[in-house]
């Protein structure tokens, strides 16, 4: 679905990505996992374009994607929800869903449209009660539903998702990773950056972890969740005191 | 896997690699400064080629712990080769490690036919040797049951096939070869068996060998490649075609070079097999030089796996004896025996000093018992001329009785007492 090799980008002098190699296939929900500043919002913003590789390639469903404008590769099948839900605030929630299908209409499948709103209300029942009202007055959890349901009215390929738990309660949380799950029964491919990465690999199939624009370590997500320095760095887990080993 | 996911896993899993031990293991990050290599800069496999071999000597210079990419506090096992003292090489294995191992494993029982109904018996040693625990952690994983018998004993070992119904059997050729003889001598019949496959691994073996054990014993004998160093068993392992060994590249790469010229051999040339483990967090490997003899065989394999196939081991790189300054292989000392006694020869090579001299003796088992004192003589003349012919240097030759040489040959075909 996606492939990333040898990406380096970065902004202007700086340097934020260094080498980077991940992909993924078809139905997986891949977690890239790193602490504030290692590079993780820079990589996605590198594959929908909005900043442009020093060097690398990046393929979508086996098309070079690199130097693609932002709109096509989302017309491509590649949708973003962004870090902090940037929902239009001053719209409401049907509008901000309706603005999500535009690519849609690009494609001559206007007519879909509608039942794909249909869908979305049923994987967000809340969105449907709210439908009428302005988004900036939903909470933080209701404008993280709103934010990936306007990316799934794209029908993408692929969802990526930029930190979709931070600033959440802990039981908000939870429920937006169980929709996230969801969605990847459902027939969608999920890249997933995240903070949290215990919550994050606890959904995925695999998982790569990024430390100051390299990847230092990739496995199956149980591999990682097994990983002393995973354990130590993210999982803030006292794995030097008793009790700290797995089963 | 398509041969382009796979290589993109690769890259991946190299540059991880090569990421952890340049900021782990003091050993790589000298030798990548020393050439001026920055991990960042990998830019595809090919790239690989830049770096250093590593060798068994720097492996032994770092004992016990010196090459470990872990702390000790993250090893939940530690296995070791070469013997005991200065020669010894410690591999270490995190929890992740010992479950890829099991894994992968498991995957060269099911290439070689076993499923989780089989009943493997594994006659290898429990101990520091890798290959025991590494065919029993695959073959757990698989669910099939194990019987961890270790070795020896073949009285033994043969009760425990017939009454336990063992199914699959894992030895080295060498052993499996004896068992059919213990039980053609003990009247077993191996129809009344329920054995069905044999492993073979933990030396290097010919095909002859495994298609003898096939016909004694009617079973379908697959080979297995395994090294401790860079892992145990399930490095690579054949399939149910048998046409080359199936290397598990998602978690090793391959390399054969020329091992005086250290480049690359042309497709399908035999070279020395150099390994770079993709996936180890304890004790990885870059480039290391197994010395092991081997080719790349061409092309797709009939069973589908699109995993590369090595051949079956030649040699070694490094087996060569210099016995009073001649040049010797033991293969090369096997092969006139082969030819003169016309069958699978079972010999041990011994070396001695004596004085400043070196004596090389080959002791040769030989199957029928001559009649008469002079025919033994001649027989005993016969192979020292043709093995002073063909090696260039004349070696006793002492001919023992059938199967005298058994516990000899725990240590191996060669036996050099010259260093000791």
């Amino acid at each position: 679905m996606l492939r990333i090799r040898n990406l380096d980008a970065g902004y202007g002098k700086i340097a934020v990505l260094r080498r980077v190699s991940l992909h993924v296939s078809p139905g997986e929900i891949v977690a890239i996992v790193g602490a504030n500043g290692a590079g993780k919002t820079t990589l996605l913003k590198t594959v929908t374009g909005l900043v442009r590789p020093r060097a690398g390639g990046i393929s979508l469903k086996g098309q070079d994607i690199v130097g693609v404008p932002t709109e096509r590769t989302v017309a491509m099948g590649c949708s973003l929800v962004p870090e902090g839900r940037q929902v239009f605030a001053d719209m409401a929630v049907r509008e901000n869903l309706l603005l999500g299908a535009h690519v849609q209409y690009r494609r001559g499948k206007r007519q879909e449209v509608a039942a794909d709103l249909e869908r979305i209300y049923q994987l967000f029942p809340v969105l449907q009660k709210r439908e009428r009202q302005l988004a900036g007055t939903l909470s933080g959890g209701e404008q993280q539903m709103l934010a990936m349901g306007r990316a799934l009215m794209a029908r993408p390929a692929l969802l990526m998702l930029d930190e979709p738990s931070m600033g959440l309660a802990p039981l908000v949380v939870k429920d937006i990773f169980d929709t996230i799950v969801r969605i990847s029964r459902e027939g969608s491919t999920v890249l997933l950056v995240e903070q949290n990465a215990r919550g994050a690999l606890k959904i995925a199939h695999r998982g790569y972890v990024l430390e100051t624009g390299r990847i230092v370590l990739q496995g199956t997500s149980e591999e990682l969740l097994a990983n002393r320095d995973v354990q130590r760095a993210y999982l803030g887990r006292d794995v030097n005191g008793e009790g700290g080993g797995e089963p | 896997m398509e041969r382009d996911d796979l290589e993109q896993l690769q890259l991946e899993r190299l540059e991880a690699t090569l990421s952890r031990v340049y900021r782990n293991v003091p050993f790589y990050r000298k030798r990548f400064d020393e050439i001026g290599f920055d991990p960042d800069e990998l830019r595809s496999i090919a790239d690989l080629r830049r770096l250093p071999f590593t060798g068994k000597p720097d492996l032994r210079e770092s004992y016990p712990y010196g090459l470990f990419a872990v702390p000790l506090r993250d090893v939940v096992r530690l296995h070791a080769s070469g013997g005991t003292g200065s020669a010894a090489i410690v591999m270490g294995y995190t929890r992740n490690d010992i479950k890829t191992w099991s894994n992968l494993m498991a995957r060269m029982l099911v290439a070689s036919g076993v499923t989780k109904d089989d009943v493997v018996q594994i006659t290898f040693d429990y101990g520091l040797f890798t290959g025991a625990f590494g065919v029993h952690y695959g073959a757990e994983r698989l669910g099939a049951s194990v019987i961890p018998i270790s070795s020896g004993n073949s009285k033994r070992q043969i009760k425990i096939m017939q009454d336990y119904k063992t199914t699959t059997l894992v030895s080295t050729a060498s052993y499996a070869l004896h068992l059919s003889e213990v039980m053609r001598e003990g009247g077993v019949n191996p129809n009344s068996l329920s054995l069905k496959h044999v492993l073979v691994g933990g030396e290097t073996s010919t095909a002859a060998e495994r298609r003898s054990i096939e016909q004694a014993l009617h079973v379908t004998v697959t080979d297995n490649y395994s090294l401790s160093e860079v892992m145990g068993p399930g490095v690579a392992g054949e399939c149910l075609e048998r046409s080359g060994l199936h290397v598990n590249e998602d978690h090793f790469l391959v390399e054969v070079v020329d091992p005086r010229t250290l480049q690359p051999v042309p497709a399908g040339a035999t070279g020395e097999l150099v390994l770079t483990t993709l996936t180890k967090e304890a004790f990885p490997l870059i480039r290391y030089r197994t010395r092991d003899l081997t080719a790349v065989v061409a092309g797709p394999c009939p069973c589908g796996r699109t995993s590369v196939r090595i051949r079956g081991i030649e040699g070694r790189s490094d087996d060569m004896l210099v016995i009073r300054s001649v040049n010797v292989y033991p293969s090369q000392v096997e092969a006139v025996l082969r030819d003169v006694q016309g069958e699978e020869p079972r010999f041990q090579l011994v070396l001695e000093r004596k004085g400043s001299l070196d004596e090389a003796t080959v002791l040769v088992e030989v199957s029928h018992l001559f009649d008469q004192m002079r025919q033994q003589a001649e027989f005993r003349d016969k192979l020292r001329r043709r093995l002073a012919s063909e090696l260039g240097v004349t070696l006793e030759v002492k001919l023992v009785g059938k199967k005298t040489l058994e516990s000899a040959l725990e240590k191996g075909k060669v036996l050099d007492l010259r260093r000791r």
